[in-house]
């Protein structure tokens, strides 16, 4: 029959409009559909049916670990009255080589005696250029840049604002550990492991180690880098 | 089907034993003997061709030797020996195979070569990118005008000596950046407004019309009304601009369209509008650095884009892929696969007048594969996955809350499958559908092999070719999925073939993903990942992948111990496509041309490059 295609057609239009008030009734009586933590969840999985709008900025998407915004650098965690601690950056411009876009600019810190220092003086990233793509996190042999999660960077004026320095880049450790804890627990193993493996390499040189805390297998089947760890 | 592709070679007469790309270069050298001959540089391979001789050869090829399609023409600046260089990859419809490579050299200082247009119209776009970037003169092309960048640009900026207005060093990294290292914005050693150069002669006015007359021209109609005077109606033909911001377009893509009355009579398309020349900037990047400019073409499919690249300059490398990344690989890709249809067929269905509703609800779906994305490589849609020699990270643990493979496994056998469904209740028996599309935009077989069409508008033209039979890369050659044809060349099919792709799609990847659970905690990668990487040995590569918008190439060469391509060209499916769009639309109604646009497919990072 003519026609008949497009009332089929408007009967599934009908369904996912009945559709989209079901959820409104479940979530009834439970602390309504949205601004509600406990549905939101339920909304962004693949149980979600209906309507599956996030209402941002009050409602935010959650995002993965590996999720990658403008890189940090990670300091130690900072002493009382501090606001960061020391570099993990050596400032061997590894991160400023592989960068695609060429947007990282390292100063080399300097020695009393004019020899280089293993941190930087000064280290610039323009957002502006930065396309995210990870390389300097995922190349850096100290875990001293790490990708952000914070995307919300706008601001009135680019000129001024779109040249991160050090001051603003730095970030503890812990905040790194907040934001990817599963990440930074593989990364620190990882670190043992080389750490523990220098170690027995001296050992047998002649001076003590201990035994490394997780076997090499282990290591390896830490998920993060695949077999690079 | 064709029964040519799926066989195994060799199951027929002893001839077929051979390989008939030999075959092909033996047989030309025995038929242009002196002037043909094999290419002596190192790494290189195939045929160098004097221009004068270059018609004849491709015809023999064409006509007589059953390379029927021509894929892809690059220009190539050899500043060194004073020359510049067209590259010709032809392809076989019905054998498969890899190519008949030709190289024509030219002298730099006046780069003529005999147009292939009148042999494969699929040229036409493609020699007058050549031309636009590099400067070799196409003789006989019946519309030699700049195609990417604007009448008023001054010079060719992919030969070897012309440097950008930004100009740095001639390769990454720069050496500003470290340990020196004081930030600095490029524009403030170029300052706007004086980083330009015109051609001699041009006096920049501001009027458009001014720059553009020659345009308008080459349509066949006067800037004026012209009033065809015939007995008894009197009809205006009149030149109409759609676009470049039209929401039909897909983005900043222009056709000048002569009308008369509601009815074509000519469109040629106008591009570039998005160009940042991509090949420069992959020829200043190193390999690595390449790899999320990739991403940057095909935005709709960036995993697909890094396959190509990554899969070409592997071919440089000699690097070997673990198993469980070859797998990763085709579970990516073919999600990309998903994703993009779903996308593309919303779209065309949104240009058919369907507004938003059969589009929103594939969205939905579309996001779920991102969030699988999301999870496994930290990015939505600039993904930067792929990495010489396997993939950057291994699966995540879990996505939104739910353990990977179990999401996965819902997603491919549930959820995607219920809204492949329910699209196709919705859309395909639907009578508006049918009244606007079949029919509509018609290529015939013949006329989609010589225009150079790739991907799902080739098979709905009746051609059964898809790079992952016809020339098996990673581990299609073991997957068990059939090549959806139509027959018809209409809109409708082109929907057609996307729609059973989708199921295709699907149906490789739940064969993939018991390989995946049998493979955890297996290498990702080749070795340790390195970002210094540099060529062992000189030469030239061909990459190529079915995208989902078509066949994606990568001719990437590179010197000894380089660091970064010498040449890096893409023969970009969404852009070579273009070609037969005025073809299609003739005699066509105004309201068809976006519809015929929207079954191409096309995404403008790509077109414009």
């Amino acid at each position: 029959m003519y026609g008949l295609g497009i009332v089929r057609g408007m009967a599934i239009t009908f369904r996912n409009f009945v559709e989209s008030y079901l959820d409104d009734i479940f979530w009834w009586g439970k602390g309504g559909r949205y601004y509600n933590d406990a549905a939101l969840q339920v909304r962004q999985s693949l149980k979600g049916q209906g309507v599956v709008t996030v209402f941002y900025p009050e409602e935010k998407l959650s995002v993965p670990e590996r999720f990658r915004f403008v890189p940090f650098l990670v300091t130690d965690d900072p002493g009382p009255g501090q606001k960061w601690g020391h570099d993990w950056c050596t400032s061997c411009g590894i991160c400023a080589k592989v960068c695609p876009p060429q947007c990282i600019w390292i100063k080399r810190g300097t020695q009393p005696n004019g020899r280089p220092k293993p941190e930087p003086e000064q280290f610039f990233i323009d957002i502006d250029i930065c396309m995210n793509c990870g390389l300097c996190a995922e190349f850096c042999p100290f875990d001293a840049i790490k990708m952000d999660h914070d995307y919300e960077l706008a601001s009135y004026d680019r000129t001024t604002a779109h040249i991160h320095d050090k001051e603003r880049l730095s970030k503890p450790i812990s905040y790194w550990r907040e934001i990817a804890p599963k990440k930074a627990e593989a990364e620190a193993a990882a670190r043992d492991f080389a750490e523990s493996n220098k170690k027995k390499k001296k050992a047998k040189d002649g001076e003590g180690g201990d035994e490394p805390r997780l076997a090499e297998e282990k290591v390896r089947q830490l998920p993060y880098r695949g077999e690079y760890y | 089907m064709s029964e040519a592709i799926l066989e195994a070679p060799g199951s027929g007469a002893p001839e077929t034993l051979a390989n008939p790309v030999e075959q092909a270069i033996s047989a030309l050298k025995e038929r242009f003997p002196e002037a043909v001959v094999d290419d002596p540089r190192d790494g290189y391979s195939g045929l160098v061709v004097p221009a004068d001789k270059l018609t004849e050869v491709a015809l023999a090829l064409r006509d007589d030797l059953g390379f029927d399609y021509l894929s892809s023409v690059t220009g190539v600046d050899l500043i060194e020996d004073g020359k510049l260089e067209a590259v010709y990859h032809t392809y076989s419809i019905d054998k498969g195979g890899s190519a008949v490579v030709l190289h024509v050299q030219v002298d730099r200082d006046n780069p003529v070569i005999p147009s292939l247009v009148p042999v494969w119209p699929g040229a036409d776009f493609q020699e007058r990118e050549a031309w636009d970037l590099l400067g070799i003169q196409f003789d006989g092309h019946p519309d030699l005008r700049r195609i990417l960048t604007w009448d008023g640009f001054h010079g060719h900026p992919l030969r070897k000596d012309w440097k950008e207005p930004f100009y740095e060093e001639d390769t990454k990294p720069f050496g500003s950046r470290w340990p020196a290292g004081g930030v600095l914005r490029a524009e403030e050693l170029n300052p706007y407004g004086q980083n330009v150069q015109y051609p001699a002669g041009w006096v920049p006015t501001g009027d458009e019309y001014d720059v553009e007359t020659e345009m308008y021209a080459i349509t066949g109609a006067d800037l004026a009304y012209s009033i065809d005077a015939s007995q008894q109606m009197k009809t205006d033909k009149i030149t109409v601009n759609l676009g470049p911001q039209h929401p039909s377009t897909h983005g900043v893509f222009r056709m000048v369209v002569q009308l008369d009355g509601e009815t074509v009579v000519d469109l040629k398309p106008v591009m570039g509008y998005l160009h940042r020349n991509h090949e420069k900037i992959g020829e200043r990047n190193t390999f690595l650095g390449n790899i999320p400019y990739t991403d940057r073409l095909d935005y709709l499919s960036p995993i697909s884009n890094n396959l190509g690249y990554v899969l070409a300059v592997e071919k440089l490398l000699g690097s070997v892929v673990p198993e469980r990344a070859e797998w990763i690989r085709i579970l990516t890709v073919e999600l990309t696969r998903i994703a993009n249809h779903l996308w593309a067929i919303g779209f065309l269905l949104n240009d058919l007048g369907a507004l938003q509703t059969p589009m929103l609800y594939f969205y939905i779906e579309r996001e779920l594969i991102l969030d699988f994305f999301e999870a496994l490589t930290g990015a939505r849609m600039m993904n930067n996955y792929m990495r010489f020699g396997g993939v950057a990270y291994d699966l995540p643990d879990e996505i939104r809350g739910q353990a990977t493979m179990e999401f996965l496994n819902e997603l491919v056998h549930e959820r995607l499958p219920r809204a492949i469904e329910q699209g196709d209740n919705l859309m395909t028996h639907n009578e508006i559908v049918r009244a606007r599309s079949i029919g509509v935009g018609v290529l015939t077989r013949k006329e989609s092999i010589a225009y150079s069409m790739a991907g799902p508008m080739l098979r709905a033209s009746g051609v059964n070719y898809d790079v992952r039979k016809a020339e098996p890369y990673s581990y299609y050659e073991q997957l068990d999925f059939d090549i959806p044809v139509y027959y018809n060349g209409d809109v409708y099919d082109r929907y057609k073939v996307r729609m059973d792709e989708l199921q295709q799609s699907l149906r490789i990847v739940r064969q993939v993903l018991p390989h995946l659970q049998a493979t955890e905690g297996a290498p990702i990668i080749d070795g340790k990942p390195s970002y210094a990487i540099r060529t062992p040995q000189p030469g030239e590569a061909y990459g190529r992948v079915e995208n989902p918008k078509g066949e994606l190439g990568f001719y990437v060469t590179a010197k000894r111990r380089s660091s970064s391509p010498e040449r890096y060209h893409v023969r970009a499916p969404s852009f070579i496509n273009l070609t037969s769009l005025g073809k299609m639309c003739q005699g066509h109604k105004v309201a068809d041309i976006v519809v015929i646009l929207g079954s191409i497919d096309i995404v403008l990072g790509e077109v414009d490059r």
